[in-house]
């Protein structure tokens, strides 16, 4: 059957249960309840801290055929969850779901406990490197397709009981005995603990791996005693190198900072940029670097915006710091400035990932956001934006907020360049899509920018601009001249060589990947 | 703005970025062992491509090097707007380039100047041959290049441009005389954008039409200087007004807040209004401001 996306959805996808074909940005309407996890009783004397990391598997009576969960603030520097299957295989548990907030390449190792059959399925934002290419190669090593959520997509899936995580473990860089845990503090401190902080209140038990177990009590906390069952000190949960980038600075490619300037003058010209407005910037190159174009004008029009969404980065910190906005609302760090911006400033907000974009809550922060400015791996005449996989229908990207925001937001941008390498980033249909064409506002390309035609208020305001604008249709064929039409990836149509389901944010399924044929 | 011509990733994305002129070089940023990729490369380009600003390929010299000629008979079939001529010493290359140029027309069937020249002076020996340079009838442009004159003087490069002011004064008058743009020279420090400025300003002001530039960075700046001001712009219409009024009334002497205003106001005037609309200024807007 056709999603509202126009993408064919099988009726039946082996592991994967109550498909529900996409409908809508809004469509689907759920009905119950939050779930909840087992009650319990913290004893009067108890301790928490465990000996090792062994002791927490036996002590968590982590079993065969369980779900195990990981957040992914560490982002390519984790040690932790190496650290962790590596015991759970050690101790012959098998078939295991690894329920991570995302992937990395670090992540590389899965592919043995893949082989030995440890691990047998995997739930996350994304997955790169040789994980996403042994995955899009041999889609039958696990028991079922990967499942792709957007963070909004996975707060929610988790709060109504659709990932129910037995046991979630989750590095802090200093925690205390009785388990308050923050991600500000300590020798790998990596700021907002905003996704751990959904897997803490649901998972059935929480086991905390810590490198800074202090004697005194962790004020403020991110993940409150209160839902933590254990803590382990370990030697080092990551790689401070791979945690946070030093400062991000902002791109020096010409070409990132056209389309920069372009998403900036959009924004203008559509009469966003105003007293009070909020924005979230996506961490690629032209949408990070737009903050220095959205400055200057900002300086010039003498306006403060409201707030900011993180992934929060110094280029926006800068900014908070300087009071252009009044809050940033984080639920993930990226790099060394903006931890010390959330070290530092009372105006930067920690966040959960379900407060971030969860779609299922009374009103997730995306919902009030005015602009976001969002990357692409590619797009398609119908707006539709792939950020999962590449031109060649291999895995490499992450969900992320992509949906989420676009979903909330009053104007969702698209920077993407129009050609990379040799191949036009605008397809008649994109490999996958992550994000829904219905949310796509305006996609800014080096040499041309295209409006949705939904938005004919928006074709109206850029009009009388400098504004390069053309049809999507025009964009595409600009790209056809200069590097021809690709051929098509065939891909195989068979239930065993599912790949992944993509889910959208309200969990019905916008997209399946499909193993190419070689 | 000038452009690798060996770097195809440079070549494809150069005419994004609003430059009024493409330099495809092949000359001093091309070592020579790559001439002849170069040369290849950037002919290929200008037949494949369209390119939305003008097209300039800048060529080895002609009689100094082995490779001008060569460059010449690869370059020219592909039909660029323009050929510049690099250290030119005195008018006998220039009719050289020409004299190929006027072959190669001859036999694509295509108009006579259907290709002109830039030239760009970088020695003293040139400067001194700039007038009858400058009048050669295949000539648009005169250039500065600043480096090597530099070296030929014996002297640095300064903040104050001192160096410079004369040769940039002297080809300035040559151009004029001759009618033909006159362009300066490169501002090599991408970084120092307010070094950048400050030249800018000071060669519009001595009366430069165009600056040479190295990064997309310096165009937008190019831009903003020469674009006149909306009080400038406001002005020149008001003194525009003021004369076509005195036209038409028969009006003899006439002022303008005060001022006279005589046949040069109003050509400068004609000039700063013309720029704007060159800039793509809507002037009728800044009536009002006036």
């Amino acid at each position: 059957m056709k999603n509202a996306a126009g993408r064919e959805i099988p009726e039946h996808i082996t592991g994967i249960e109550n498909i529900k074909p996409y409908q809508g940005e809004f469509a689907y309407q759920p009905t119950g309840n939050i779930i909840g996890k087992k009650i319990r009783v913290g004893k009067p004397g108890a301790d928490k801290v465990l000996e090792s990391i062994e002791q927490a598997i036996e002590k968590t009576n982590l079993k065969s055929g369980q779900t195990v969960s990981f957040h992914h603030h560490l982002r390519n520097g984790d040690y932790l969850m190496k650290m962790v299957v590596e015991k759970i295989a050690a101790k012959g548990i098998k078939d295991i779901t690894i329920a991570s907030s995302s992937l990395s390449p670090c992540h590389d190792f899965l592919i043995d406990y893949i082989e030995d059959g440890t691990v047998t399925a995997l739930e996350t934002s994304g997955l790169r490197g040789e994980l996403g290419k042994y995955l899009t190669k041999n889609p039958g090593k696990l028991k079922k397709p990967v499942i792709i959520r957007s963070h909004g997509g996975r707060a929610r899936a988790i709060e109504a009981g659709e990932v129910k995580i037995d046991v979630a473990f989750m590095g802090a860089p200093t925690c205390d005995r009785l388990g308050n845990a923050t991600g500000k503090e300590g020798k790998s401190a990596f700021g907002s603990m905003g996704y751990a902080m959904v897997d803490a209140a649901y998972a059935e038990q929480v086991v905390i791996l810590t490198d800074n177990l202090i004697d005194g009590f962790v004020h403020p906390y991110s993940i409150p005693q209160v839902q933590v069952d254990y803590v382990v000190a370990v030697d080092a949960i990551g790689d401070p190198a791979g945690i946070a980038s030093g400062a991000i600075r902002l791109t020096k490619s010409p070409t990132q900072l056209l389309m920069a300037q372009y998403a900036a003058e959009v924004m203008d010209a559509a009469g966003y940029l105003k007293q009070g407005f909020s924005m979230q910037l996506g961490s690629g190159g032209a949408s990070l670097a737009a903050a220095k174009f959205i400055r200057e004008k900002m300086e010039a029009k003498q306006i403060k915006g409201s707030f900011g969404i993180g992934g929060a980065t110094g280029i926006f910190t800068e900014m908070l710091k300087d009071d252009l906005f009044e809050v940033c609302y984080d639920a993930q760090t990226f790099d060394t400035t903006a931890i010390q911006s959330i070290q530092e400033n009372p105006r930067h907000l920690e966040v959960s990932a379900s407060f971030y974009a969860n779609p299922w809550n009374a009103g997730p922060i995306v919902n009030a956001l005015d602009v976001v400015i969002l990357s692409a791996t590619e797009v398609d005449l119908d707006f539709n934006v792939n950020v999962i996989t590449d031109s060649n229908g291999t895995l490499m990207g992450a969900s992320g907020g992509h949906s989420d925001t676009a979903a909330g937001a009053k104007l969702s941008l698209i920077v993407v360049p129009l050609v990379r390498g040799r191949l036009p980033m605008i397809r008649d249909h994109v490999q996958n899509v992550v994000t829904p064409g219905e949310s796509i506002d305006v996609i800014i390309t080096d040499r041309g920018i295209a409006v949705n035609p939904k938005r004919a208020d928006l074709i109206e305001k850029l009009k009388g601009t400098k504004l390069p604008l053309m049809t999507i249709e025009e964009l595409q064929a600009m790209a056809y001249e200069f590097v021809g039409k690709p051929e098509e990836i065939q891909v195989s149509q068979e239930d065993k060589d599912i790949v992944a389901v993509v889910e959208y944010r309200d969990g019905s399924i916008i997209d399946i990947i499909r193993k190419p044929i070689d | 703005m000038f452009v690798p011509g060996n770097n195809p990733k440079m070549i494809n994305s150069a005419d994004i970025y609003g430059a009024d002129s493409l330099m495809f070089d092949i000359e001093d940023s091309i070592a020579v062992t790559e001439k002849d990729t170069a040369r290849l490369l950037v002919a290929e380009a200008l037949k494949a491509q369209k390119f939305h600003s003008e097209t300039v390929v800048r060529i080895n010299h002609p009689t100094q090097t082995p490779f001008g000629m060569d460059d010449l008979r690869v370059i020219l079939p592909a039909k660029p707007d323009l050929i510049r001529l690099p250290k030119v010493e005195c008018v006998e290359e220039i009719e050289l380039v020409a004299s190929e140029i006027e072959r190669v027309e001859k036999e694509n069937g295509w108009d006579a100047g259907t290709i002109r020249i830039i030239a760009a002076i970088e020695s003293v020996k040139g400067l001194y041959n700039v007038r009858e340079i400058c009048k050669h009838p295949r000539m648009v442009a005169i250039a500065l290049g600043a480096e090597d004159f530099i070296a030929n003087l014996k002297t640095n490069r300064t903040k104050t441009g001192i160096e410079l002011y004369y040769v940039r004064s002297q080809i300035l008058m040559a151009a004029r005389d001759a009618e033909i743009q006159c362009m300066d020279t490169v501002f090599s420090d991408v970084k120092d954008m307010e070094g950048f400025e400050h030249e800018v300003s000071n060669s519009r002001d001595m009366g430069f039409d165009g600056k040479s530039v190295i990064h997309p960075k310096q165009i937008t700046e190019v831009h903003r200087l020469y674009t006149p001001t909306d009080k400038q712009i406001a002005k020149a219409l008001k003194v525009l007004d003021a004369y076509a009024d005195a036209q038409k009334n028969h009006k003899g002497v006439l002022a303008v807040d005060g001022k006279m205003i005589d046949g040069p106001i109003v050509v400068r005037a004609q000039r700063v209004v013309d720029q704007a609309i060159a800039a793509g200024v809507n002037v009728e807007e800044k009536r009002e401001l006036a």
